[in-house]
């Protein structure tokens, strides 16, 4: 599999060195490999850090910025970055308000979070923590490691980000995160899997006939494999999934997201279907998103996040945004 | 067993980490997500600088400080995982230079709580507790039994090896290959198996020793 690297084992370093020479409004120490809005520390606003493995571009880097992150720390490729980078990335935003964690529900992610969490603590800095868990392809239960943290990410950090520039304290800061994340439920499907760089071959195998139902954003394989059909059939199992889960109604905030190796015109064609699902269930997409915003590497597949709106949660989400991978009202 | 029998350990568990790196990796892509060999063997490379930067000088102190480099380095979940075993170990060692096989049972026995209790899996979850129980149970009774160190670390081993191939049947309940569901059975757990080199390469330590 070719692909536009110059070494498996500088990928990190090389998209940060990017990543700083493209956004001038960000700074990027790639020593402790943290992505930093340029003003940060801001005096008494709660500091927003997520974090997680590479891959997932412009999730968490490109989310940084006035009115969403403060900082992130980017793992190696799908790997949860290292406490130490957490506890660097916390110091650097902590304004004298407090940091939120944003944590995706995977082991990794939440063992090194939890760790970074308690060291933060030791030197003083209040740090409280929310764990998205959105996508419904999972079965929350004794025996699995629960939901996993997916497209609802971005409506977290957005959402929360916007309530934090206005200066609200920690707890209601992490409140409302919580609340974003129990409004939103995600289902992904693939079409072929993405190939990890130092793997240098895709992580499962789909044949021209068979796509993957509920796929999550490491590459790890779905729950089901079935055949592939329409899109317009494809989009409904994704929306009855979500909608087995929490029935769908009232205004509602949409992201169909491609997975980064999906063309965008086949993401509208889903759309379409996603639409008109929502319209027959009574719900209604009052702003939505089209596009590559959570990939899995060069995954084909999508997937679709539903947040069921308030008019607190609508008023933020239209709150002014400014970072390189979302950007309106300013 | 003093300082450099710990450090010959880890410099076994590295080779071993290192050479076994791409099947460790292969047994991940199967129910995970394709990178346990590559960051363990990130992890371990990281440890033997670390040891090489500042000498350790107690036994206790070697397995300290590499897990700490475990948990700086790996990220994912076996870099908190192993960096807490490794460093419980090094704790319940205390500052003492020689360390009986008592006490390497006991630190072990240190290691695996540490490891349940961040990770919460028991055995049967399809982790590397299913390799790391049997074995430390293993090592405790041939120790008490009164075997030589290096029998009672060949049992050791073969019981985290056993433990680990017995994974393949299980259905995963904990980590990343719990969301395949009934899907994770017929593969063997990759957490499992670099447990399982990990207890080879303390028994090939003991070889030197």
């Amino acid at each position: 599999m070719k692909k536009l690297i110059n070494s498996v084992d500088t990928i990190v370093t090389d998209t940060l060195h990017g990543v700083a020479a493209a956004h001038p409004s960000l700074r990027v120490d790639i020593e402790n490999r943290v992505i930093y809005r340029r003003d940060a520390p801001r005096q008494g606003k709660v500091g927003l850090v997520s974090g997680g493995g590479a891959g997932h571009e412009p999730l968490h880097g490109g989310f940084v910025g006035y009115g969403m992150l403060d900082a992130a720390c980017p793992g190696e490729v799908f790997t949860s970055p290292v406490p130490d980078q957490m506890i660097e990335a916390s110091k650097g935003v902590d304004g004298g308000a407090g940091v939120l964690h944003i944590v995706k529900n995977y082991t990794g992610d939440v063992l090194n979070f939890e760790m970074a969490a308690e060291l933060c603590a030791d030197e003083g800095i209040e740090v409280a923590s929310v764990l998205v868990n959105d996508d419904v392809a999972v079965q929350d239960s004794l025996y699995t490691a629960g939901r996993r943290g997916t497209g609802a990410t971005l409506f977290v950090e957005k959402i929360a980000g916007a309530l934090a520039e206005t200066g609200a304290p920690l707890a209601e800061v992490a409140r409302l995160a919580q609340e974003v994340n129990e409004r939103s439920r995600s289902f992904g499907v693939a079409l072929s899997a993405g190939t990890v760089p130092a793997a240098g071959k895709p992580t499962f195998d789909l044949s021209d006939t068979e796509i993957e139902l509920g796929i999550g954003i490491h590459g790890e394989p779905g729950r089901t494999r079935s055949t592939h059909r329409e899109a317009r059939e494809i989009a409904r199992l994704a929306m009855d999934a979500i909608n087995d889960d929490v029935p769908l109604s009232g205004d509602t905030l949409v992201l169909l997201n491609g997975m980064g190796g999906t063309p965008l015109l086949e993401l509208y064609i889903v759309y379409a279907e996603v639409a008109a699902y929502l319209e027959e269930k009574g719900a209604t997409a009052v702003r939505r998103l089209v596009g590559n915003y959570v990939t899995s590497l060069d995954m084909q597949g999508f997937s679709v996040s539903v947040c069921r709106l308030t008019d607190e949660l609508t008023r933020l989400w239209d709150a002014p945004v400014e970072t390189p991978g979302l950007r309106w009202g300013r | 067993m003093d300082t450099s029998f710990f450090l010959a350990w880890i410099k076994e568990a590295a080779t071993a980490v290192q050479a076994e790196r791409d099947h460790l990796t292969q047994l991940d892509a199967a129910i995970g997500d394709a990178d346990h060999g590559a960051n363990l063997d990130r992890g371990f490379a990281a440890v033997r600088q670390a040891l090489a930067d500042t000498p350790p000088e107690t036994p206790g102190a070697v397995l300290v400080q590499a897990g700490s480099a475990l948990i700086r380095k790996v990220g994912g979940a076996s870099g908190p995982l192993y960096g807490t075993a490794f460093r419980q170990m090094g704790r319940a060692l205390g500052d003492a230079p020689e360390i009986t096989p008592a006490g390497l049972v006991t630190a072990l026995e240190a290691a695996q709580e540490g490891v349940q209790k961040l990770g919460g899996a028991a055995e049967g979850d399809k982790t590397l507790v299913d390799a790391f129980a049997p074995a430390v149970r293993a090592l405790a009774q041939a120790v008490q039994d009164g075997a030589k160190l290096e029998d009672a670390l060949e049992t050791a081993t073969t019981a985290a090896e056993e433990g680990a191939r017995a994974t393949v049947p299980l259905q995963a309940r904990k980590g990343r290959a719990s969301y395949l569901g009934p899907r994770s059975v017929g593969h063997e757990d990759p957490g499992a198996a670099s447990t399982a080199l990990i207890f080879a390469a303390l028994r090939r330590a003991a070889g030197q020793a």
